[in-house]
C-alpha cells in the first residue's frame, strides 16, 4: 500500500513540475550595469526592473524576470563579455569601450523601431537630443543608445581650500594641500589629470608624451594622500581629504553627506557618454531592445536621472519641468552648463580606444609611478633583519641537532 | 586494499571538484603564462618578470608578508600555549572568541580599519580629545601590516593551538621533574612538539599575505604596489593582459611552493631527530 502512495506522490510532483515549466513561461533578461546606476527602489525611488517586469507582462502576457548585476569598471565588464562565458542581454559601456567592442565585433545592432513595432510599444528613441547622436564611437547609431553623460571635475572641501586656489587642475599639485589630495587609482584617469592640465592629448600613442606626463605625476606623488577609486566617497565625506577629481554626478552624492564640498570644472576635462548596448552573445536581443526603449520612456528615464544624478541625453528628461525643479538650479547648472558644446567637447577630450601596445606602455609607466619611492627603506631593514635572524635561528637549531645526534 | 564501488563513488565528487576547480585553473595559468596574445608559445612573459620593476614588486610583497607573518607568530605562539593550558570550558570560549572575527567578511574588516586609522579616524579623534598630537597611520606600510595581522592572526593561532592542546601535560611535568627549568620545558619539549602547528600556521598566514591586494589598496592608499595589485591590474585594469597576469601568478605560486618546501624540509628533519633520540 505504502508503495502506491509513494508512487502516486511522485506522479503528482512530476505533473506539478511539468506544469510549472510549461505553464509558467517566464522569460529572463540579464542586465549588466554600473553599480548605483539605476533607480532601484531604495529611498522611495521607483524600482525600474520591477516596473519593467510588470510592463512586459502587460505587453506580452508572459512573465518576466530581470536579473540585474553590476560592475565597477568598463574593464571588468569587458573582461567578462569578451571571455564569451556570459550571456548578458543589456550592458552600459562608456564611449571608448563601445568603440573597442564594436571593433572587436562584440556588440549586436539595435533596431528599436522594429522591435517596438513588433510589440506594439511606443518608441522613444526620437527623444534623444540631436547633440547626442552620431558620436565618434558609433557614428551611425547602430550599436548604442545613450543613457547618461557627464564630465570629470574637481571636488574640494570649502573649509580647507582657499577660494583663490581653485579653478584648474593645478589645485591637485598645490603644495599647500600636501597630504590632502586624492588621485585616481587607475592609469588612464590618473594620466589624464596631467594631460588636461598641460593641454596634452589624452589619446597620444607616443611614448615620449606619456613619459613627460609621468614626470609630472612623480612630482605630485609626495603630495598625494592616496590613490583611490570608490574610497573617495568615504574620504571626501569625512573631511579626511580636501581635493579630489571625480564625476560630477557623484559630487552630489557626497554633498548630501558633507555640505562643505564644492565643485568646479577645469577648462579642459574628460567628457564621457555611457550608452546601452546589446552584446553579441545575448539570447534575447529583442527583449533587450524593448528594455532599452523602456529605459527611455519618460517616467522611467526621469526616475533614473533623479536617482543617479548624472546628466541625461533624453529630451523627455532634460526638458521636463518637474525634473528641472526637482534637481534645483545649482545641480542643473553643474550637470547642464549653459553654452556647453557637448559633441565638440566629447570629440576633443574623450578617451579613445588605444591599441594593446600603447595600453601596456601606459600601464607599465603607471606601475613605475606606483613603485617609485613607495616603500620606505625601514621596511626593507626590518624585513632583512627578520630574515637574517630567522636564518640564524634555523642554522643554530640544525647545528645543535647535528652535534647532539653525534653524541648519541 | 581494494575499494568497493561505493567507496570509489563517494570519492567521485571530490575528484570532479579538484579537477574542475584546482587542476583545470592551474593548467590555464600555465597555458596563459607561456603563450602570447595570438596563442603562440613564448617565454617573453616570464622574461619580463625579471626586469627591475617586477623584481622590486616581488621584494616589497615578500618583505610585508614576512613582517606580518613574524608578528602573527610572535603574538599567536604564547596565546596558543596559554589557551591550551586552560580548563577545557575556557578553551572552548577562547577558540570561539578567536573565530568571531572570521565570521565577519574581511573586506568589511579592512574597510573599518581604514576609518579607524585615518587622520580624522577613530584613533586620532581620541588622541585629539585627550590633547595628544595626531599620529599619521593610514597609507603607510605599517597600516597594511596591521590589517594583515588582524585578518590572518586566527589562521596562525588555531593550528598552533590544536597541536598544543594535544601535548600531554604529563610530559611537561616529567620534564620539570627531571630538572628542566621553565625555559627548557618550552624549548626542549613544547617547541619541538608544536612545530608542525607552527609550520601550517606560517603557511596559512604567509600565503594570503603575500598575494593580498585589497588590504594594501585600502590601508596602503595605493601609494605602493604589491604583487596582488599588479596581478589584479592585468586582469581588470586598463591594459588587460591575461598572459602576463598568469605569468605573475605562476611565479608567485612557485615562490610559495618553494618556501613551503623549505619549511617542510626543516620540520621533517626535526621529527627525525626526535625519533632518533627516543
Amino acid at each position: 500500500m505504502r508503495k502506491y502512495i509513494v508512487f502516486a506522490l511522485i506522479l503528482v510532483f512530476a505533473a506539478l513540475w511539468m506544469f510549472s515549466c510549461s505553464g509558467g513561461e517566464t522569460e529572463h533578461l540579464y542586465v549588466y550595469n554600473w553599480g548605483e546606476y539605476i533607480s532601484d527602489g531604495s529611498e522611495d525611488s521607483l524600482n525600474v526592473t520591477k516596473e519593467f517586469e510588470a510592463y512586459y507582462e502587460e505587453l506580452t502576457g508572459k512573465r518576466m524576470k530581470v536579473h540585474y548585476t553590476t560592475y565597477p569598471s568598463n574593464e571588468d565588464m569587458y573582461a567578462k563579455i569578451s571571455s564569451g562565458t556570459s550571456n548578458y542581454d543589456v550592458i552600459v559601456p562608456s564611449d571608448y569601450m563601445i568603440e573597442r567592442m564594436i571593433k572587436e565585433d562584440l556588440l549586436a545592432p539595435i533596431n528599436l523601431e522594429a522591435v517596438c513595432e513588433k510589440y506594439g510599444a511606443e518608441c522613444y528613441y526620437d527623444y534623444i537630443g540631436e547633440d547626442y547622436r552620431g558620436l565618434f564611437y558609433d557614428p551611425d547609431d547602430i550599436y548604442s543608445v545613450p543613457y547618461t553623460y557627464g564630465r570629470i571635475g574637481v571636488i574640494y572641501n570649502t573649509t580647507m581650500v582657499d577660494e583663490a586656489d581653485i579653478g584648474g587642475w593645478e589645485l591637485m599639485w598645490n603644495e599647500k594641500y600636501a597630504g590632502k589630495i586624492l588621485q585616481f587609482n587607475n592609469s588612464r584617469d590618473g594620466f589624464a589629470t596631467v594631460q588636461y592640465m598641460l593641454g596634452l592629448d589624452v589619446n597620444s600613442t607616443e611614448r615620449a608624451d606619456w613619459v613627460s606626463a609621468q614626470e609630472k605625476l612623480l612630482e605630485q606623488k609626495s603630495l598625494i594622500q592616496s590613490y583611490v577609486m570608490d574610497e573617495i566617497y568615504n574620504k571626501m565625506e569625512s573631511g579626511e581629504a580636501a581635493v579630489a577629481a571625480y564625476y560630477a554626478g557623484d559630487y552630489f552624492t557626497m554633498l548630501d553627506i558633507n555640505e562643505d564640498l564644492g565643485f568646479y570644472y577645469p577648462e579642459r576635462t574628460n567628457v564621457f557618454v555611457d550608452a546601452m548596448c546589446i552584446p553579441k552573445g545575448s539570447q534575447n536581443p529583442e527583449t533587450a531592445a524593448l528594455f532599452i526603449n523602456f529605459m527611455l520612456s519618460p517616467e522611467i528615464a526621469i526616475a533614473n536621472a533623479e536617482y543617479i544624478y548624472y546628466a541625461s541625453p533624453n529630451s523627455l528628461v532634460f526638458e521636463d519641468e518637474g525634473y528641472i525643479e526637482d534637481m534645483g538650479p545649482e545641480a542643473m547648472e553643474i550637470l547642464y552648463p549653459e553654452g556647453f558644446n557637448f559633441a565638440e567637447e566629447l570629440n576633443t577630450y574623450a578617451y579613445r580606444n588605444l591599441d594593446e601596445g600603447t595600453l601596456e606602455m601606459i600601464n607599465s609607466l603607471w606601475e613605475e609611478l606606483k613603485i617609485t619611492g613607495g616603500m620606505p627603506t625601514h621596511v626593507y631593514v626590518v624585513a632583512g633583519l627578520l630574515a637574517v635572524s630567522i636564518a640564524a635561528a634555523v642554522a643554530a637549531v640544525v647545528i645543535v641537532k647535528k652535534r647532539r645526534a653525534r653524541w648519541y | 586494499m581494494k575499494r568497493s564501488f561505493m567507496q570509489r563513488a563517494a570519492a567521485a565528487p571530490h575528484i570532479v571538484w579538484s579537477v574542475l576547480f584546482i587542476i583545470a585553473p592551474l593548467i590555464f595559468v600555465v597555458y596563459y603564462s607561456f603563450t602570447d596574445l595570438d596563442g603562440a608559445f613564448t617565454t617573453e612573459n616570464i622574461e619580463r618578470l625579471f626586469t627591475s620593476n617586477y623584481v622590486l614588486i616581488f621584494v616589497n610583497s615578500l618583505c610585508l608578508a614576512l613582517i606580518s607573518t613574524v608578528i602573527c607568530l610572535v603574538i599567536a605562539y604564547p596565546l596558543a600555549f596559554i589557551f591550551s593550558r586552560m580548563r577545557e570550558k575556557w578553551q572552548r570560549v577562547m577558540v570561539l572568541l578567536i573565530m568571531i572575527p572570521l565570521w565577519m567578511n574581511f573586506l568589511i574588516t579592512t574597510y573599518s580599519w581604514m576609518t579607524i586609522l585615518e587622520d580624522t579616524g577613530i584613533i586620532n579623534s581620541m588622541f585629539k580629545a585627550v590633547g595628544l598630537d595626531p599620529v599619521h597611520m593610514i597609507n603607510t606600510p605599517a597600516a597594511v601590516v596591521v590589517g594583515m595581522v588582524f585578518c590572518y592572526l586566527p589562521y596562525m593561532i588555531l593550528p598552533i593551538y590544536t597541536v598544543m592542546s594535544g601535548i600531554d601535560p604529563k610530559l611537561l611535568e616529567a620534564a620539570a621533574d627531571l630538572g628542566c627549568s621553565g625555559w627548557h620545558v618550552m624549548t626542549r619539549v613544547v617547541m619541538p612538539m608544536s612545530l608542525s602547528g607552527v609550520v601550517s600556521g606560517i603557511t596559512m598566514v604567509f600565503v594570503p599575505s603575500i598575494s593580498t591586494f585589497y588590504i594594501s589598496q585600502k590601508l596602503g592608499g595605493g601609494t605602493f604596489q604589491l604583487i596582488g595589485d599588479t596581478i589584479e591590474s592585468y586582469f581588470v585594469g586598463t591594459a588587460i593582459n591575461y598572459h602576463f597576469g598568469a605569468a605573475l601568478s605562476l611565479v608567485l605560486m612557485i615562490l610559495i611552493l618553494l618556501s613551503m618546501a623549505v619549511m617542510n624540509h626543516y620540520s621533517d628533519a626535526e621529527d627525525e631527530g626526535g625519533r632518533r633520540i627516543k
